[in-house]
């Protein structure tokens, strides 16, 4: 009796213990630890990019009071309006030259800067990329001053060969060429950079074996240098046409949108529209215009994603 | 004899290279003339930035030459230096900027060990989604931002339009998902035996993460550290629609508000002030700059 009582006791002693520990032991398994880690990141994702993302469409399909529902109203009204049209084609003629020109000048001063024995290299390197270091809101402020209307430097030392004053920021065409310019000037240094840790990264055999082919250099250009740098070129492509096409900084600066709404980006006209017009359903929905893009970049990242998944 | 002989081989295999470095000699010539040419336009703004500055506003409105300085004065970094709403624009940048790399380490690194190291459920696929969100610009996001804060403010009685500290929780979002991934490069990289001979040894996973991890990827925690200062130092959007009082103000915003008034732009002082802003991040990348540059290129190359 009494060892029976005592075993009893016992037994329930240790499922007693087993239910106190197995919270401790959920909270060892590694997979709980995990999550618990990934947990604040999650949740800021969750609430501060996924919502609001869809927030904005919800927001999209409001009247400007956002007390009624009005489905694609907005987008209607968007459609009918002139300067609409006239954002969408800056914000493309802006993304697609910026890119091409940074992605141009990048590469051919990359190949420069390869050239160059690597002890100087570093302080080339270190000089050619201070227009991505300093603040964009910082140096746009510096090129507004260069295109002043009445002190333009520029203006001043094209006086010297006696060409007449360009009209940098008051003209439409001459303000779309400025943005793009000082776009270029920002974005360039990047593409600079990966190229040139790019380059580094090809054998010098290929290029001894080419040229023992008898290849000229626009050869070993074509045939090793874009071959062995094809997915670097993809991806930094991708990566800054997502980023100019939502470039805000450079052309609030500049041109705050004018001369008559004429450099306008989404970005901009959102931000005048949203906040400076109170109309926010109406920025929202000029904003996710923004979104295809993103989508076809998403798409072409998954691919290359998956795609080296499957080599490794 | 025998050392005539040789000194004669000597030119003649000289010769022989000779025309192929002549053509070398002139690839580097015409290399460090485009160099130049692009280091021209590369720091002409910057440098403009410091020739403004040094000029008093006589000489500004002045027709001489733009390009060099007549009268150097410092009048316009006393000034500034001396007026405390400058300075309480810079006081702001640096507590968000500090507060939010701050945030942002204590989120994402815990989270890239979890994602470089603990397999869960699902991981690989948080791992790509955090790279893609990393896409989503802010230029997409301020305007629903801007209305659910707005929200909270009338829900709660919580106001946070309009406080610097609204910064703190906003930035993260640009920050944290390439924080996280350049960590889960750098993680990934470390030999899996070391962390596997700690967890033999008996240590936990977080004393894995601070013991071995943190140290290990210490380059790869500063090149994170770095990215995430001068993305918070320069944000412009963010600050222009979620502060407007003068005291609330970061220093790109400030500098624009306040120093442009009306149609009258007082450019020795903006000129200073935008360079005294441009400082932080420009002596960062110059001590730093092999950092920076490994974080910069970290996040593509392994995209």
């Amino acid at each position: 009796m009494v060892d029976v009582a005592v075993r009893q006791g016992s037994v329930r002693g240790v499922r007693r213990a087993s239910a106190g520990t197995r919270l401790r032991y959920a909270l060892r398994r590694k997979s709980t630890v995990a999550f618990l880690m990934t947990l604040p990141l999650i949740v800021l994702i969750a609430v501060l990019v996924i919502y609001p993302a869809f927030y904005a469409i919800h927001l999209a399909t409001l009247n400007k009071s956002m007390t009624r529902f009005v489905g694609f109203g907005n987008f209607q009204f968007l459609f009918k309006r002139d300067t609409f049209w006239m954002v969408v084609e800056q914000s493309c003629l802006f993304a697609i030259t910026a890119v091409i020109f940074k992605a141009l000048i990048g590469f051919i001063v990359a190949h420069f800067a390869h050239n160059i024995p690597s002890k100087k290299q570093r302080k080339w390197r270190g000089m050619l990329l201070v227009p991505w270091v300093i603040p964009p809101a910082m140096s746009t402020l510096a090129w507004l001053w260069l295109f002043d209307p009445s002190y333009s430097a520029f203006n001043y030392t094209l006086g010297l060969f006696g060409i007449a004053p360009i009209p940098w920021l008051g003209d439409a065409g001459w303000a779309r060429f400025s943005v793009i310019l000082v776009n270029v000037w920002y974005g360039a240094p990047f593409f600079m950079i990966m190229y040139l840790a790019a380059l580094k990264s090809v054998p010098d055999q290929l290029y001894e074996a080419a040229a023992i082919d008898g290849a000229n250099w626009w050869q070993r250009i074509w045939y090793v240098t874009l071959p062995m740098m094809r997915n670097i070129i993809a991806i930094t492509t991708l990566f800054s046409l997502i980023v100019t096409f939502a470039n805000f900084d450079i052309v609030r600066i500049l041109t705050a949108g004018g001369p008559v709404d004429q450099t306008h980006l989404f970005a901009t006209w959102a931000f005048r529209v949203g906040i400076e017009g109170r109309d926010i359903p109406l920025g929202a929905s000029v904003s996710l215009f923004m979104a295809p893009i993103l989508a076809i970049a998403a798409y072409f990242i998954l691919r290359d994603v998956t795609k080296r998944g499957n080599e490794a | 004899m025998s050392t005539l002989a040789i000194d004669k081989a000597g030119p003649n295999r000289k010769i022989k290279y000779g025309s192929m470095s002549r053509d070398r000699v002139w690839a580097l010539r015409w290399s460090y003339f485009f160099l130049t040419l692009f280091a021209v336009f590369s720091l002409t703004p910057p440098l403009y930035m410091l020739i403004t500055s040094l000029k008093g506003s006589a000489e500004i409105s002045a027709a001489t030459n733009p390009w060099w300085v007549f009268h150097p004065t410092l009048s316009n970094y006393v000034e500034l230096l001396g007026s405390n709403q400058y300075l309480r624009f810079f006081w702001n940048s640096a507590m968000v900027s500090v507060g939010v790399v701050v945030v942002t380490m204590l989120i994402s690194v815990p989270a890239a060990f979890a994602l470089a190291r603990m397999k869960f459920w699902g991981s690989a696929v948080l791992a790509t989604g955090i790279f893609l969100t990393y896409l989503i610009p802010d230029s997409l996001l301020f305007i629903p931002l801007f209305k659910m804060f707005a929200a909270i403010g009338d829900f709660t009685g919580i106001q946070l339009i309009n406080r610097w500290y609204v910064l703190l929780f906003i930035y993260p979002t640009l920050t944290v998902p390439f924080c996280t991934w350049i960590m889960i490069s750098y993680f990934a990289s470390i030999p899996k035996e070391i962390d596997e001979a700690a967890i033999i040894d008996g240590a936990s996973w977080f004393q894995t993460l601070t013991r071995i991890f943190i140290p290990v990827a210490m380059p790869g925690l500063i090149a994170a550290t770095i990215f995430a200062f001068t993305v918070s130092w320069a944000q412009f959007l963010y600050p222009l629609v979620f502060t407007t009082s003068t005291d609330q103000l970061v220093l790109p915003v400030g500098i624009i508000t306040t120093l442009i008034k009306g149609d009258v732009f007082n450019w020795g002082q903006i000129m200073t002030g935008a360079l005294l802003g441009a400082a932080p991040p420009l002596v960062i990348y110059a001590f730093l700059m092999d950092y920076y540059i490994a974080g910069l290129t970290a996040g593509a190359t392994k995209g």
